[in-house]
């Protein structure tokens, strides 16, 4: 399977790409748009700030390209917020592919940022099969998704949000899958077996 | 649920290899550290933290191969810290593969160094490790692993920290480190109250209801423990078990 991983400004890249090796994949990294759209399943990780990774992701012209991909497409936290329309970091526009907004945790949530392992529930996606509910990812954001049509799995912190969205071919995870352990890696192995 | 608290053993690295420091001195070899902490993270662990005890003094090296070696082969978060100095020294250890890095006695020095972390990596990689004693009347902080006391005040330093971009604090207490009668609980709660970021208890862990008094009364957000965990003194799943029987929010 050729699996692409988005590079950009965002760090992180490597812990992903040890996760998919942990699981027999060796996945490609590249920001060579052709590169990118050929990919049987491609990855845009992250973890860093809104605006300046959209900023740098406009002047690659990777925008247009993860706006135009077909195959399944999974963001993983900074590369989830950065699929929804608009981010309250450094108020952005972000990608708009899942029609969602990102906003700071209130402060009455706990400390920002939420650093730690949660629990998701109410999971609706293919990417969670054979995954209990209630079953513990790992956490680090300071902005978040509200619970909305695209939500696929919610978490509590302080207010009930998603932990994941769905759009058409995107999927998005603010959590870290390939930092979650035995349960991190179903998920990444369920979005690949797409 | 709410976010749980977490776990964190602690593998203190000297030569590649892993130690436990008993105040600092007397130091004992405990194994690989690529294989105890894939078996910490088997049994539950939620985190883990190397720290290069040496580096400081000695070539670092072998410290960032090793740090690619964990994240291969272990699949939870890891922290890494000792001896960092300069932002080359944190891009070189979050490229071998770290998530996070923790700076101790260089951001005394030059607290303007935690301001340009956070600004190049982001505060969610900077963890400000203060390793702290009581000493007339005050917690001060220390500087090279206890070695060097400092006239800085722990609650301000911590603070200023936090507004410089310290995105979570690791807090020492020397007075309790290797003791086992237990966690600075009071040290701790202050030091939590009073900054907006998570704050991981480290320091006299000797049972189990040490655990559960730092979470409830010391407010920490994680606790860190190595020796008891190195020696097999306490489990990783047992004391899971008896936090969440006590009521403490646990990943199981």
């Amino acid at each position: 399977m050729n699996v692409v991983i988005i590079k950009y400004n965002a760090g992180n890249i490597r812990s992903v790409i040890f996760a998919l090796e942990r699981i027999g994949i060796k996945a490609t990294v590249s920001d060579d748009p052709q590169v990118i759209k050929a990919a049987d399943k491609v990855i845009f990780p992250g973890v860093g700030e809104a605006s300046s990774a959209m900023l740098y992701l406009k002047e690659k012209g990777l925008d247009k390209v993860i706006c135009s991909l077909q195959q399944p497409t999974l963001g993983i936290c900074l590369g989830m917020q950065l699929l929804c329309s608009h981010s309250e970091e450094n108020d952005v526009d972000c990608l708009g592919l899942i029609p969602q907004k990102v906003k700071k945790f209130p402060a009455s949530a706990g400390k920002v940022p939420q650093i730690g392992w949660n629990d998701i529930s109410g999971l609706k996606s293919p990417i969670f099969a054979n995954i209990p509910e209630h079953s513990y990812v790992y956490f680090v954001h300071g902005y978040y998704a509200a619970y909305g049509a695209n939500t696929i799995a919610t978490t509590t912190y302080g207010l009930e949000y998603s932990a994941a969205l769905q759009k058409d071919n995107f999927f998005a995870v603010q959590f870290h899958p390939e930092k979650s352990g035995d349960v991190g890696q179903k998920i990444l192995e369920n979005f690949l077996s797409l | 649920m709410p976010l749980t608290k977490r776990i964190i053993p602690c593998l203190d690295i000297k030569d590649g290899q892993t130690v436990k420091g008993i105040n600092f001195v007397n130091i004992q070899a405990v194994g690989d550290p690529v294989e105890l902490g894939s078996r910490y993270a088997q049994m539950g662990a939620d985190e883990l933290v190397f720290l290069d005890i040496t580096a400081t003094h000695e070539k670092r090296k072998t410290f960032a191969e090793l740090v690619t070696r964990i994240a291969q082969h272990i699949n939870i978060p890891f922290t890494v810290g000792g001896g960092i100095s300069s932002v080359d020294d944190v891009s070189v250890l979050l490229n071998a593969g770290a998530d996070k890095i923790s700076v101790n006695s260089a951001a005394v020095r030059n607290p303007q160094l935690i301001n340009d972390l956070a600004k190049q990596f982001g505060s969610q990689c900077v963890v400000l490790a203060v390793d702290t004693k009581f000493v007339n009347g005050e917690w001060i902080v220390f500087l090279n692993g206890g070695r060097i006391p400092t006239e800085v005040r722990t609650y301000e330093w911590v603070k200023r920290a936090v507004d410089l971009g310290a995105g979570e604090i690791l807090l020492t207490s020397m007075d309790h480190d290797g003791t086992k009668a237990g966690f600075a609980v009071e040290l701790t709660r202050m030091v939590s109250e009073s900054v907006s970021v998570p704050v991981i208890a480290s320091g006299g862990a000797g049972n189990m209801d040490h655990f559960v008094d730092v979470f409830e009364q010391g407010k920490a957000d994680a606790a860190l423990a190595a020796s008891l965990f190195h020696y097999g003194e306490i489990e990783l799943p047992d004391l899971k078990g008896y936090l969440r029987s006590k009521g403490v929010e646990v990943r199981i």
